[in-house]
């Protein structure tokens, strides 16, 4: 079983006990760099950063409720060329770490040398609303686990959070658990892995129980669901059928920004970027003359649905792709909906483990038997 | 032809046909002069498996009534498992046109062998005629998709 610590939250700050833990992992020497999201001066966002001195992680604020870019695509970034023989601590949320295990299988990312520290999450607001919220408070972080504490309910949350069904971190060496505990008190750590016992066991802390860790996951991943699930039959409403589709996409401008913030969307050149979407003046005249009129810019629902096809079945329901928006297209919604049909099809959950193929690489002869012989 | 329809609709079928197995009978179904509809638009991939969504997508987007991919039968494939891996898309495909309301049965999968000279035909027969009863394609005559 996962071994559990406790690491004692001063003053009641559970991000001081969260940068109290992260600097002794680069003051004990277990890793050589932390990454992990640091507030900047006017609180009004966090970046991502590479920390090797354990006085800057005074800044650091992995609970600040915002998620500007995602950890997977640095990752993917930092360890794409090659891995480190130095350890890297990474701290991040659980659609982060799961899109980094569908980059691992897409062979974008490795985990060598990498220490995942997972932190339950209890959502994040927009970079947006964030900056409205982090600019009147000191912590950030307290001040959002504060609320979370009192138990009310969050509007600012992004959609994505409000109908996520996985607020813990399904593969982490450690994982920072906080959904059910008195995290104003004590910071439990739970090591997932031999390498996360390790560094947890360099710390010297007593051994802690996360009583009712589990009921309240399933609490909150109940509430979690029933909104997701009101969710889905809006969008079905709002979408089904070819007239709903168009005036849906209408306000698509063919920017990509959703595929470029896509943490799995990964081709170096995007088949909509290539010379196969190059023609001829001949040819737009031509699809014109066929249909009477030709919008442009061309092919917006062909490369929405073109996404759903090809990343449908990784799609870990982060929704940076909304985010990423400038016209507010529901293309979270539609591929969230789109993605709890297809990825029961194959028992695929993304990011639940390395281990699992990715649905479209692989398959099984005995399946689908029916199809191709009706 | 002699099953023209009564009110003239024929529609466009692309047929992405495997080299190996369904493009070979429609080869022979035609020297052995076998009669099959002339809808079927044949284009030739070297394995089912090859055919991504997108270029079925991209038929359907320019004005094709119906696509067809039709490789070998399971445990037939030259390269070994293309078409189970197009099987699998071809499911996620129709459950994304399902889910959105875009009719999935204007896509077809078929595996036709390279001596199922008489299948080909049937199969050919068989799509022509469900594709009628669906009429035109919407999303291939609207300008604004």
């Amino acid at each position: 079983m996962a071994k559990t610590v406790g690491f004692s939250a001063k003053g009641g700050s559970v991000t001081g006990a969260m940068r109290q833990f992260l600097k002794q992992l680069l003051e004990k020497k277990l890793v050589a760099a932390v990454l992990v999201p640091l507030e900047l001066p006017s609180k009004e966002n966090v970046v991502q950063s590479l920390v090797t001195q354990a006085e800057v992680l005074d800044a650091a604020d992995p609970l600040a409720p915002v998620l500007p870019v995602t950890t997977a695509n640095i990752i993917s970034k930092i360890t794409r060329l090659a891995s480190s023989q130095k350890k890297v601590a990474v701290v991040a949320r659980s659609c982060e770490l799961r899109a980094l295990i569908e980059l691992i299988k897409l062979k974008q990312a490795s985990l060598d040398n990498i220490i995942l520290i997972g932190v339950d999450c209890f959502g994040t607001y927009s970079v947006v609303d964030y900056k409205q919220f982090g600019k009147g408070t000191q912590a950030p972080g307290d001040q959002f686990m504060k609320g979370i504490k009192a138990g009310k309910a969050d509007p600012r949350l992004r959609e994505a959070c409000q109908i996520c069904e996985y607020p813990y971190p399904l593969v982490a060496d450690i994982t920072v658990g906080l959904i059910g505990s008195d995290f104003d008190k004590e910071l439990l750590l739970l090591a997932n892995t031999p390498a996360g016992e390790q560094v947890v066991g360099s710390l010297g802390l007593p051994e802690a129980k996360a009583e009712g860790r589990q009921a309240a996951i399933d609490r909150l991943v109940a509430e979690r669901v029933k909104r997701r699930d009101e969710v889905f039959e809006q969008t079905l409403a709002e979408t089904k059928g070819l007239e709903r589709l168009t005036s849906v996409f209408a306000p698509c401008i063919g920017c990509h920004n959703c595929r470029d913030m896509c943490p799995v969307c990964y081709c170096r050149e995007c088949v909509f970027d290539s010379q196969t979407f190059a023609f001829e003046a001949d040819k737009y005249l031509d699809w014109a003359s066929k249909k009477g009129a030709l919008r442009v810019p061309t092919d917006t629902l062909l490369f929405h649905l073109t996404r759903l096809n090809h990343m449908g079945t990784s799609c870990v329901g982060c929704g940076l792709c909304q985010q990423a928006c400038p016209n507010d297209v529901p293309v979270f919604r539609i591929f969230r909906l789109v993605a709890s049909r297809v990825q029961p099809l194959f028992s695929y959950v993304p990011g639940r483990s390395v281990d699992e193929p990715l649905p479209l690489t692989t398959f099984k002869e005995a399946e689908f038997q029916k199809v191709g012989f009706e | 032809m002699s099953d023209e329809k009564k009110d003239g609709f024929e529609p466009t079928i692309v047929g992405y046909l495997c080299n190996w197995c369904t493009y070979a009978a429609a080869d022979v179904a035609g020297s052995s002069r076998l009669q099959y509809p002339h809808n079927i638009r044949a284009i030739r991939v070297m394995c089912s498996g090859s055919v991504d969504p997108l270029y079925i997508l991209r038929a359907l987007f320019s004005g094709a009534d119906a696509v067809l991919v039709s490789g070998c039968r399971p445990g037939d494939c030259h390269y070994v498992s293309g078409n189970y891996k197009e099987r699998r898309r071809m499911i996620v495909l129709k459950t994304i046109l399902d889910t959105l309301g875009l009719e999935s049965d204007r896509v077809w999968l078929r595996w036709v062998g390279a001596s199922e000279v008489p299948k080909f035909a049937a199969t050919m027969n068989e799509i022509t005629e469900e594709v009628k009863k669906l009429g035109p394609n919407p999303i291939g005559s609207a300008w604004s998709v």
